[in-house]
């Protein structure tokens, strides 16, 4: 099971609390967990990214294991610790303003 | 059951005032999708448990809301707004085209007569409707695709389709407006469109009469007269009698003809508000004194409304959704500001009084009459 920590905003939006645990078929990549996310919880679809074209929504940052792995291609494996759920994989809202 | 459900939209969710039809004591619920803009809400003339919320945020997009239970509950539906065919450009602030782009719903008008269908308008501006609930959304194309989609340009606030009204005689008739292209009509249920601007004036644009380019900032009808529709500019206040065809001046003796709403008596189709701001600069009342000014005559002579409003000190603005009128027999007149206050009056904007003093920023207000 993959761990994946969402920001307050969504928690509220897919009626959820704390983290999720999602079954995410192999290879484990950014894509296949998204779809995986967006198949357990379809309110989030167009949340996190673009309905059409599937990139990430600007403000929003891929983490995990201290690394941001927001510029990773999507078709590329998350880091081992995210895939065997040791570390989460988290969706974290851009700071912004002042 | 209350007679009057008020429905506040906020740059950090909604509320839903609710009271019996002396409309003194108020039930407030929310804030519903706490820390999220929501531009509008509406409740369905076909059933007025239906209610649709526009639910935003610069970080995670659009999301679509209804409830079905008058505001306790709440389902989200569908949130996928695909323009029809290849977007194309508009305009940009600098004169260089622009790729049209989804950002946000801004006002949602649902079907007078059918609870599933409603319609959106959206920035970067276009017509959406959803036929099936809000599951789906379908861009009327026409409306960009009309010939002057080019030309149009956002106003400071972003390009946005804002103002939906839709003809009670004949459904297939709508009028639309636009900041900064202007208003439009279509006789055909949305499949073609023309500008309705003639008569407009303009000072801000390179051609102060051209055929698009308006920063039309709202405008009013009152069902009994679908012919006429009443205008704030981003300056002036205007009428139309023919539809829109031809507009003319109504400002009269306003303190100040910018501003955003304006709206119209549900008993006395010649009975119009407005709530005059300073300027395009200044946006805030004139004189620290927070007025609503009445006409009678459907413009040309206003009444300034004061009492229970702040007439010192305040430095609020009312933006363009922000004011709504009730149906009961004596016509209750409410508006929100960016101050987080909603004003409400029952008897026809005589005497206001504070419903709520402290919600985040208002950014719209509208008004279900249930009995």
């Amino acid at each position: 099971m993959i761990r994946v920590v969402l920001p307050g905003h969504l928690c509220q939006l897919a009626r959820v609390e704390g983290e999720l645990a999602l079954e995410v078929p192999a290879p484990a990549t950014q894509r296949a967990l998204l779809d995986a996310l967006e198949a357990a919880y379809p309110v989030l679809r167009g949340t996190i990214r673009d309905h059409a074209t599937k990139r990430r929504r600007a403000f929003l940052r891929f983490y995990a294991c201290e690394r941001d792995l927001s510029l990773e291609e999507s078709d590329a494996p998350l880091p081992a610790e995210v895939a065997s759920g040791a570390e989460p994989f988290l969706v974290v809202g851009g700071l912004a303003g002042g | 059951m209350p007679a009057v459900r008020v429905l506040v939209g906020t740059k950090k969710g909604a509320f839903v005032l609710e009271s019996d039809a002396g409309r003194k004591k108020w039930e407030v619920s929310g804030p519903h999708f706490p820390g999220w803009e929501v531009y509008h809400l509406k409740g369905s003339p076909a059933d007025p448990g239906r209610i649709w919320a526009s639910q935003s945020s610069g970080w995670f997009g659009q999301v679509m809301q209804r409830s079905d239970d008058g505001g306790r509950t709440w389902e989200a539906v569908g949130n996928e707004f695909a323009y029809e065919g290849t977007p194309g450009t508009h305009m940009w602030y600098d004169g260089t085209p622009h790729p049209w782009e989804f950002k946000r719903v801004w006002h949602l008008e649902p079907s007078p007569t059918d609870r599933d269908t409603v319609y959106a308008g959206v920035e970067d501006a276009a017509l959406f409707r959803s036929t099936d609930g809000g599951k789906s959304w379908q861009e009327l194309a026409g409306l960009r695709g009309h010939g002057s989609g080019p030309q149009w340009q956002p106003g400071a606030g972003g390009m946005c389709l804002h103002t939906i009204l839709i003809d009670p005689r004949d459904p297939k008739r709508m009028f639309i407006a636009i900041s900064a292209a202007g208003a439009f009509r279509t006789d055909d249920g949305g499949a073609t469109w023309k500008p309705i601007n003639r008569g407009l004036r303009s000072q801000y644009i390179p051609d102060p009469e051209a055929e698009v380019g308006h920063c039309v900032h709202r405008i009013a009808m009152h069902p009994s007269r679908p012919d006429t529709l009443f205008m704030q500019k981003h300056w002036d206040v205007m009428r139309s009698d023919d539809g829109g065809d031809l507009w003319r001046e109504v400002s009269g003796n306003l303190p100040t003809d910018f501003g955003f709403p304006i709206e119209v008596h549900a008993h006395e189709p010649e009975t119009i508000y407005v709530v005059p701001i300073t300027s395009d600069e200044h946006h805030f009342p004139p004189d620290g004194k927070l007025r609503v000014y009445r006409s009678r005559t459907g413009g040309e002579e206003w009444e300034a409304l004061t009492q229970g409003l702040p007439q010192k000190d305040c430095y609020v603005n009312v933006l363009r959704d922000a004011m709504a009128v009730d149906g009961l027999d004596e016509c209750g007149v409410y508006f929100g500001t960016t101050g987080g206050q909603v004003y409400g009056s029952a008897d026809s904007g005589d005497t206001w009084a504070p419903i709520v003093r402290d919600l985040p920023a208002v950014l719209s207000v509208e008004v279900q009459t249930l009995r």
